[in-house]
């Protein structure tokens, strides 16, 4: 029993000490400015069309089913509000932040995992580099970045995808749907809108990292740190969005 | 210490590496002095690469003591190894350059990137071009890794391995899965930086005829060719063999004593002198 809990147990402690050194590194140097251009680029300019197609897509399909739910109280003019909440709080930071695992947590975890069996990661160690300080803070960072901005991105397609529906299909005004929608939003919803991605981008970056920097056993295991890590993030995405919403439940600012 | 009293270059005391719970380097001791070269053979899994990685501290041992230039490397940190890893170079048995840099940020990285190396940025690019010109490679600056052949590569990693001018050098079966005559063509080179630079090698190999040419041959810089080693163009070559099986350090001494051995296992790596 003992020994079923003990590679959990040290994974978990790999992961926190992980996470230590990439958010120390942070505040020290040498800072590598390039690295984290080129990832926000790779991370956040990369994930820009799938973000948008699906911000567009949810806020589509918030707008027809919230319509039909609304019709039986006689209150489709609330499509706007219905779309802004779901979107603000849970749909735009939960499904970038689920796109973001698939796209980069794998992506992250394949590069650093070939590196890893291809011995790259001990050549940067020998040619003076911590690789925690090269590969992983630069990472953290600029997920922390993009993740925030790209759900804002989701968060107003999703918006326009549901106007469309709005207007389209149910035949309300443009001004009645932005006036409810503008309107449902308070500070605490703004609030937990942009934590959840920054917490998600923790998540999303900090386990790429660490299922590629413990692959072994050849392309093989790339592919298994690959798959793990897209579906650790996952996971932990949820886990994470309950946390948060409970907590802001909880607060009585939901 | 040696005879002359010189400080040992690398020494291992009583080394003992595991992973999880399996040895795979037991108790094993050696010291390797200046401008010697190690010849380091064994099988496949025998701990030769772990080796070559527990003397630039890569790999912490679990017991016994590892120092390179006098300093304990099990007693320092990461930040401090920094210091040591630049005056040693390694060549990674598969070269280990970096996919996303091309061939000159490559060679490049340890002059930035060592602290204590201190290029500055304008002798950078000349400094590159001169380690490539070593190995012959003049014409790939702007190319990727994976632009280059198995045998080009390996020379680019020997050229960033030695760009900073490191008195100790580890190669990691630089000849493995080359052909004959490429293989060839990087033990030259190998025997090259040893002549030229007067490095101290530690040289791990399954081919016996790799130590062989780093025992018995030297570089001519006249010529730039590899020629037999006489004792009229000044003293030969201090080539030591060690090998090593399932961890354990079985044999060390000259070659003379490698090839007179009666132990089967030994003796399998080598053949008679050509």
């Amino acid at each position: 029993m003992l020994d079923l809990l003990k590679e959990p147990v040290l994974a978990i402690q790999e992961f926190v000490v992980l996470a230590g050194r990439a958010f120390r590194n942070i505040f020290r140097a040498p800072h590598y400015l390039d690295d984290v251009i080129l990832q926000m680029d790779t991370i956040g300019v990369g994930s820009l069309v799938v973000v948008v197609l699906v911000g567009l897509f949810s806020g589509i399909v918030m707008a027809l089913q919230m319509s039909r739910a609304l019709a039986q109280y006689g209150e489709v003019e609330k499509t706007g509000t219905l779309v802004a909440i779901t979107l603000a709080r849970e749909l735009g930071p939960v499904l970038t932040a689920i796109m973001m695992a698939g796209r980069n947590s794998s992506g992250i975890a394949s590069e650093l995992g070939s590196m890893k069996v291809t011995e790259q990661i001990d050549a940067m160690r020998a040619l003076g580099t911590d690789p925690i300080q090269k590969l992983v803070t630069p990472r953290l960072e600029a997920t922390c970045f993009m993740l925030p901005l790209l759900t804002i991105i989701a968060d107003f397609v999703g918006l326009f995808g549901g106007w469309v529906i709005s207007v389209v299909k149910l035949h309300l005004t443009s001004r009645l749907y932005w006036n409810s929608a503008w309107q449902a939003l308070e500070w605490n919803d703004v609030a937990q809108g942009l934590i959840k991605p920054l917490v998600f981008a923790v998540v999303v970056s900090l386990i790429g990292c660490f299922y590629g920097l413990r692959t072994t056993g050849g392309t093989q295991g790339v592919g298994r740190a690959t798959t793990q890590a897209m579906v650790a993030a996952t996971i932990m995405i949820f886990i994470t969005d309950v946390m948060i919403t409970e907590f802001f439940v909880s607060q009585g600012a939901s | 210490m040696q005879e002359n009293g010189a400080p040992s270059i690398v020494r291992f005391e009583n080394v003992t590496v595991s992973f999880e719970g399996e040895a795979v380097l037991a108790d094993v001791s050696f010291e390797a002095f200046e401008g010697e070269s190690r010849v380091i053979l064994g099988a496949a899994g025998s701990g030769k690469t772990v080796l070559l990685k527990t003397a630039l501290g890569l790999i912490r041992p679990d017991s016994g003591r590892v120092l390179a230039f006098g300093q304990d490397l099990g007693a320092m940190r990461e930040t401090e190894l920094f210091d040591i890893r630049s005056r040693i170079g390694m060549l990674f048995q598969e070269s280990a350059l970096f996919d996303s840099l091309n061939i000159e940020e490559n060679v490049a990285y340890p002059l930035i990137n060592q602290r204590s190396i201190h290029c500055p940025a304008r002798e950078v690019h000349g400094r590159v071009e001169q380690a490539l010109d070593f190995v012959e490679l003049g014409g790939t600056l702007e190319k990727f890794p994976s632009e280059l052949s198995g045998g080009m590569r390996r020379r680019a990693a020997i050229a960033r391995a030695v760009v900073t001018g490191p008195p100790l050098v580890l190669y990691d079966s630089p000849s493995a899965g080359l052909d004959p005559i490429t293989a060839h063509t990087i033990m030259a080179l190998l025997i090259k930086e040893r002549d030229t630079a007067q490095t101290t090698t530690l040289l791990v190999t399954h081919r016996y005829q790799d130590g062989n040419l780093m025992a018995n041959f030297r570089y001519n810089s006249k010529n730039g060719r590899l020629e037999p080693a006489r004792e009229a163009d000044g003293p030969l070559p201090r080539t030591t063999f060690m090998v090593l099986r399932e961890g354990r350090l079985i044999f060390e001494g000259d070659q003379d004593q490698l090839e007179s051995t009666a132990d089967d296992y030994i003796s399998k790596f080598c053949k008679r002198r050509e």
